[in-house]
């Protein structure tokens, strides 16, 4: 790739601007993990199915492993590493630990941020509404039980 | 008990929720290359020849690794059986196996020189099913296709069968399945003239490091295997994977090299073992169990992997926990030329249980006997010797048994749920087998118990979320009546912590844990010696409480006794824990304990559409005494949760050796949407394991026993029986089809 075809995009991670040169067909996930070190997006299916590499995107879950950078330009990007505030953990992280919402933990900064946005759209959602909205996030380790209990009871931490 | 029993905090939690922990995938080593690898688009070839020169000569690329570069070693290796190459060697066993590797500057490069790498074949025939395997004059996967076989027998099955009223004969098959760990295989590999590191994604460190010491030449010290957290295993990363062909790599390569596998590399590096299994069983018509054959076959791929210790298990758990007279067992573990089947969370175990606990159902129903009752009445009890040569059994599984037809509401064969939907029935079903666990207990522990009273478990137990960093710290912290918080826990470093077998076969808080458990008692030794000098009392007049020994009504610190000794703030006392077959306590013979595997499920089947859905599963496990109760229920629903993929639609396709589904998309997982709406572990704790503090291992059990529960409670629903897995709406509606059309359908039962 010559250096003609680059991109200059600014965009905001966590809060803070990011301006940087990119290939056009850089993908979301590399620029996050490569580039700007934050390695909480995990790497899994590679097809948009697992929900391991989700970040939001203007508060909207994206899969970044088939995301553009380039897309990106001009947005607000939340990495899981953006979440806590300071030394604060979110209502949702604290709720993941104390209802053992998690085992291996690959794919728990996708499915802690694919929640996050749930409970912004809709702060109370029923068993039902959160089996449907979460389905595109895979855990493999946990049968999904606690991770339904977590997100229950971070919904109501969070009303609190 | 304070600490032990309790859901404490997990200490990796914190680490997992900000995304700060790190798997292998997420680590740098200064001067690594990146790997990628050429895989053969042929199920089984001849290479005539491989031409790397475009790519040795790509600019960028470090190295290239074909079999021509393992001219001075053997490259050979496996768990057991050593069959598999390092990197193809004249020809290529299955679609995906790796034919020449390339380490590069980044991965576009070592993409675009695999392009340049020039491969000619000639095909073989291609061995696609264990039919084929079997057939006289067939080609050859390996000398023979017969990878492995055991077998065993007591009794007379002959004279058995004479003595039964009623003999069954069934055959059952199990599909090939997909651990898919959210993480694939990943290693960074550095081979240099000290010797080999390597960062790893793996459950069995000191295994990995082993083979690859033997592989390469080295000593057991000049080999590091550095295991992170892991993404996920369930057995895919048991025993020895792709680290071969990474450390391979970086010796030609001169430097670190990361070869990160997608899913599909993965999918096609190690799955669970396809089976057909034929039982042909004798019963008097009173419901007594008499004589049983079993007849096993077990598809291992192009390769062994850990297949004969499947094969192995596969028999050891096809009788179930009864009670049989006569017996006879034959496994055989065969190659085709499909990815190699290995360690699978219970291995061996939902195969036997499928087809054991499918056909006692069967049984149950020709002689008109409710199913609960006619397992009841053959169910080994504890102390009873359900195999010969081995310990006796030791789970309740009758209790068990009872506590998950209570939980799903089971009222009798004839009482079936009623559902007011039309086209819908519902059933109940249940299914209970043992799985030999705890493979061998070799573990090792170091605890060090510092200057200032705080604490450090080494353990070599990789925590691979079952939650093991967190379970260690409660046991240390409990024996040493210390607060959890002064202990942590150092993990899975071959050049830093002590040997361990493996992290699977349910086996980590019992063997390690009660290494851990021996050595903070050694430790409390060295404290009772020391504090018997400090008091002039003797040891039988002190006891532990809060961080101090106490004597009457004086005490003195942990701390101010490794002071006293080291006579200054400085200094720490070490305690050994050595777990051998020779440990005092209930560890001699095998297994190390029995693992029930024990399920409850009510389905509700549509009968428009052959879908099932799972309305309520209840598995039950005899945990001994659980040390985290939470993440115990966690690991019994997790293993449930696999069992419902299983049962109801994963399954890897090949057809003529290609794999057709190597993908998320069409290889579907359990999602949200599966989980039933009543989903509940027991746990039974009597403390009696040989764990510490009577704890015994679970996270298997309902993986094997999902399947016939819930092909139980579709017979029930429907009265239709089906023998193979999955069951999905196309099988389970052309079942009914013939059912109802075909004469075929059974249905002694009556709506309840």
């Amino acid at each position: 790739m010559s250096e003609d075809h680059r991109l200059q995009i600014s965009f905001v991670v966590n809060g803070r601007p990011v301006d940087t040169e990119i290939e056009p067909h850089l993908l979301l996930l590399d620029l996050l993990r490569d580039k700007l070190a934050l390695k909480g997006a995990k790497r899994s299916c590679d097809m948009q199915v697992c929900g391991a590499c989700t970040v939001l995107v203007d508060g909207n879950p994206v899969s970044s492993c088939t995301y553009l950078a380039f897309e990106a330009r001009g947005t607000d990007v939340t990495t899981i590493e953006g979440l806590a505030d300071g030394e604060k953990l979110h209502p949702l992280m604290e709720a993941f630990i104390d209802n053992a919402g998690l085992q291996c933990g690959f794919c728990t900064p996708g499915m802690i941020l694919a929640a996050k946005s749930l409970l912004d759209l809709n702060p109370r959602p029923s068993v039902e509404e959160v089996k449907e909205y979460m389905r595109g996030n895979l855990c493999r380790c946990t049968g999904y039980k606690k991770i339904l209990e977590s997100i229950e009871d971070a919904a109501q931490r969070m009303q609190g | 008990m304070a600490i032990v029993g309790t859901s404490t905090r997990r200490p990796d939690y914190l680490d997992k929720v900000t995304g700060k922990g790190a798997y292998v995938g997420d680590l740098e080593i200064p001067g690594m290359a990146h790997a990628k690898v050429l895989s053969s688009p042929l199920p089984h070839a001849r290479i005539l020849r491989i031409d790397a020169s475009k790519a040795r000569a790509l600019p960028g690329v470090f190295g290239v690794l074909t079999a021509h570069e393992l001219g001075d070693m053997d490259p050979y290796y496996g768990s057991d059986i050593k069959d598999r190459p390092i990197i193809a060697i004249d020809k290529v066993r299955y679609e995906g196996e790796p034919v020449a590797a390339v380490a590069a500057v980044d991965l576009e490069t070592a993409e675009a020189a695999l392009d340049l790498i020039d491969v000619e074949y000639e095909e073989l025939p291609v061995i696609a099913t264990m039919n084929d395997a079997l057939t006289d004059g067939a080609a050859t996967v390996h000398q023979s296709n017969l990878c492995h076989e055991s077998h065993y027998e007591w009794g007379n099955t002959e004279e058995g069968f004479a003595e039964a009223d009623r003999i069954f004969e069934d055959t059952f098959t199990f599909p090939m399945v997909y651990h898919y760990s959210l993480e694939p295989h990943t290693v960074i590999a550095r081979y240099d003239e000290l010797g080999i590191t390597v960062w790893d994604s793996a459950q069995h460190p000191f295994l990995v490091r082993n083979e690859l010491a033997r592989l390469f030449g080295l000593s057991l010290n000049r080999v590091q295997v550095v295991v992170p957290y892991v993404g996920g295993g369930f057995g895919s990363k048991s025993y020895i994977k792709i680290e071969p062909l990474a450390v391979a790599l970086s010796r030609e390569a001169k430097r670190p090299v990361k070869l990160a596998y997608s899913v599909e590399q993965s999918a096609k590096t190690v799955r669970r073992h396809a089976a057909s299994i034929t039982l042909k069983t004798g019963v008097r018509n009173d419901g007594s169990f008499v004589a049983r054959d079993c007849q096993i076959r077990l598809d291992t791929g192009a390769y062994a992997d850990n297949g004969n210790r499947v094969t192995d298990r596969c028999a050891d758990q096809v009788p179930g926990p009864y009670l049989w007279p006569h017996l006879t067992v034959t496994s055989k573990g065969l190659y085709t030329n499909t990815g190699a089947a290995g360690s699978f969370r219970a291995i061996g175990g939902p195969q036997a249980a499928w087809a054991s606990e499918s056909q006692v159902d069967m049984i149950a129903d020709a002689l008109g006997i409710d199913p609960l009752e006619l397992r009841l009445k053959n169910l080994g009890a504890p102390g009873d010797v359900i195999r010969q040569g081995k310990n006796p059994l030791d789970a309740d599984i009758a209790t068990g048994l009872k506590e998950a037809a209570k939980g799903v509401g089971w009222a009798g064969r004839g009482a079936k749920p009623v559902t007011q939907e039309k086209e819908t029935k519902r059933g109940i079903g249940l299914a209970c087998s043992v799985l030999n666990a705890g493979a061998s207990p070799t573990s090792t522990a170091l605890v060090r118990l510092h200057a200032d009273g705080s604490a450090t478990a080494m353990v070599s137990t990789v925590e691979v979320g079952q939650g093991s960093k967190g379970v260690m710290a409660q046991i240390a912290a409990e024996e040493l009546c210390i607060p959890l918080e002064k202990v942590g826990v150092v993990a899975s470093d071959t050049a830093i912590v002590p040997y361990d077998r493996s992290t699977g076969a349910s086996r980590s808080t019992t063997l390690v844990g009660l290494a851990v458990q021996l050595g903070a008692k050694e430790i409390k030794q060295q404290l009772l010696d020391l504090a018997s000098k400090h008091f002039e009392a003797p040891e039988d007049k002190l006891a532990f409480a809060d961080s101090s020994v106490v004597f009457g009504q004086e005490s003195i610190t942990y701390a101010q006794l490794i002071r006293q000794m080291f006579g200054g703030p400085a200094g720490e006392l070490m305690g050994r824990g050595y777990v051998t077959p020779q440990t005092e306590g209930p560890l001699k013979g095998l297994p190390v304990f029995w693992e029930m595997a024990v399920v409850g499920a009510e389905v509700e089947v549509n009968e428009k559409t052959g879908a099932i859905r799972v309305l309520r599963l209840v598995s039950v496990s005899d945990i001994g005494k659980a040390i985290n109760p939470k993440q115990a229920e966690g690991q019994d629903e997790g293993a449930a949760m696999q069992g419902i993929g299983h049962t109801l639609f994963e399954e890897l396709i090949y057809e003529d050796g290609q794999l057709l589904n190597p993908n998320l998309v069409d290889y579907r997982v359990p999602s949200f949407e599966e989980v039933p709406d009543g989903f509940e572990t027991i746990l039974i704790e009597n403390e009696d394991g040989p764990g510490p503090f009577g704890a015994k291992g679970i996270g298997e059990g309902p993986i094997a026993a999902v399947a016939p529960a819930i092909a139980n409670a579709v017979f029930q629903a429907t009265g239709v029986r089906i023998k193979e897995l999955p069951l999905t709406p196309e099988r389970v509606w052309r079942a009914l089809q013939a059912g109802t059309s075909g004469g075929h359908k059974v249905d002694a039962l009556t709506e309840g």
